[in-house]
């Protein structure tokens, strides 16, 4: 009976282990937060260039992060890029002429969405389009830029 | 004499072919029996503690050790871009994506697995699993239905187990030793490990290791020639097995999960 109960109790502590193990790995090492999901609104804004912005890139404001980026689509008809974005639901006072702006963190980091806020009175609404936007900074087009001036200047 | 070798030939795929369609046969006798084992969990207890609790140490050791060396070796190569910062992404990426879950199937399959085949041989050898059928006993869903489902319960806690003790070993060298920023490695480290994509699909792999582990382990064990030679090449075999099958697997399945 002793046996039985100690092999009982070392599976259980064995259990146990493997359970906080995986909780560890999904709290501490992951970005599971229990809240998400469907939660929180949709915005959607049009940029000419997103750059290399993925789905589940941040949305942030005064560097703070409120959403998501939900899908990246491309519309043929503008030749544009429709970024919608989900925000958390407690943020529910965007103002509707707030500013999109395509970040980069750091000199080669990822690309986040960073939301200035405007003036207005009226606030964004679930599926409202964003209408100040700016595109994402190529590299490769802000050095040909640098380069052009810079060859303007000495002529 | 041509003919000779292409029988020859022929023979050893016949040979093959017959020895799948047994281990699938006894896959399929094996899962008949779980509702069984269900009704009567002490027998899975015993199995999980056999596979899982006794494989716990070798478990918990390789994966700090693998964690620290995965510190060291990262910051050499991340401090030559300045990006340090990264090491706990690099260190939990690749522990649970890929080391956890394929260290932790090969060193099952060299703990438990080469114990399983030796067990079950020797039962077969020495005529248990024919006196178990005597008494109307059937020794597929007594002995061999426990061991499986006690590998399938113990390798996705095992490979977690690994992984973790890993990350925390990462942290010891990276922060503790080579001195980077302690807050960096743990923001970072969630910013860019996602739950679905790497944790869930490390778990599923580890399943899928389970089942093959112990399978191979079990076949080779039940399939053996029950002589004491039989039963030393039967293990032989089935760590070797578990071992290709394992990195084999693993190729697929990160070409499934990971490779869009």
């Amino acid at each position: 009976m002793g046996k039985r109960r100690n092999v009982e109790l070392m599976v259980g502590t064995f259990m146990a282990l493997g359970l906080i193990a995986l909780f560890f790995l999904a709290m501490h090492v992951s970005n599971l937060s229990l809240v998400t999901g469907g939660e929180g609104y949709l915005l959607n804004a049009r940029f000419a260039n997103v750059g290399s912005l993925k789905v589940r890139s941040p949305v942030t404001m005064a560097g703070v992060r409120i959403g998501r980026v939900e899908s990246v689509r491309f519309d043929k008809a503008t030749y544009e890029a429709v970024v919608s974005m989900r925000i958390d639901a407690e943020i529910d006072s965007i103002p509707e002429d707030t500013f999109a702006n395509i970040f980069t963190s750091g000199l080669l980091g990822e690309q986040y969405i960073g939301l200035e806020p405007g003036g207005s009175p009226d606030y964004l609404r679930d599926g409202e389009e964003i209408a100040n936007t700016q595109s994402a900074l190529v590299l490769e087009q802000m050095i040909g830029q640098f380069l052009f001036k810079k060859a303007g200047e000495s002529g | 004499m041509w003919l000779d070798s292409v029988a020859g030939l022929g023979r050893g795929v016949l040979t093959a072919l017959e020895r799948l369609g047994r281990a699938h046969l006894l896959l399929l006798a094996i899962l008949l029996g779980v509702g069984e084992v269900l009704r009567r969990p002490r027998l899975l207890w015993e199995q999980i503690y056999n596979i899982g609790v006794l494989s716990l140490l070798i478990v918990g050791v390789s994966g700090l050790f693998v964690g620290m060396v995965l510190g060291l070796q990262g910051y050499y190569v991340l401090s030559q871009f300045g990006a340090e910062q990264s090491l706990g992404v690099m260190v939990a990426a690749s522990l649970v994506r890929e080391l956890g879950p394929v260290v932790t199937a090969l060193l099952v399959a060299g703990r438990a697995g080469s114990a399983l085949t030796a067990e079950i041989g020797l039962m077969k050898a020495t005529e248990q699993l024919s006196g178990l059928e005597m008494m109307a006993v059937d020794p597929v869903r007594r002995i061999l239905t426990p061991r499986f489902l006690g590998g399938l319960v113990a390798m996705p806690m095992l490979a977690a187990i690994f992984s973790a003790v890993g990350v925390l070993g990462g942290y010891f060298v990276g922060v503790g030793l080579l001195g980077i920023d302690d807050g960096a490695y743990w923001s970072q480290m969630r910013a860019k490990i996602d739950f679905e994509e790497d944790v869930v699909n490390g778990v599923v792999k580890s399943l899928v290791f389970g089942v093959f582990v112990t399978w191979i382990a079990l076949f080779q064990g039940h399939d053996t020639v029950p002589t004491s030679e039989g039963v030393s090449r039967s293990t032989t075999r089935s760590v070797v097995h578990s071992a290709l099958v394992v990195l084999g697997l693993d190729f697929v399945l990160t070409a499934l999960m990971f490779g869009d």
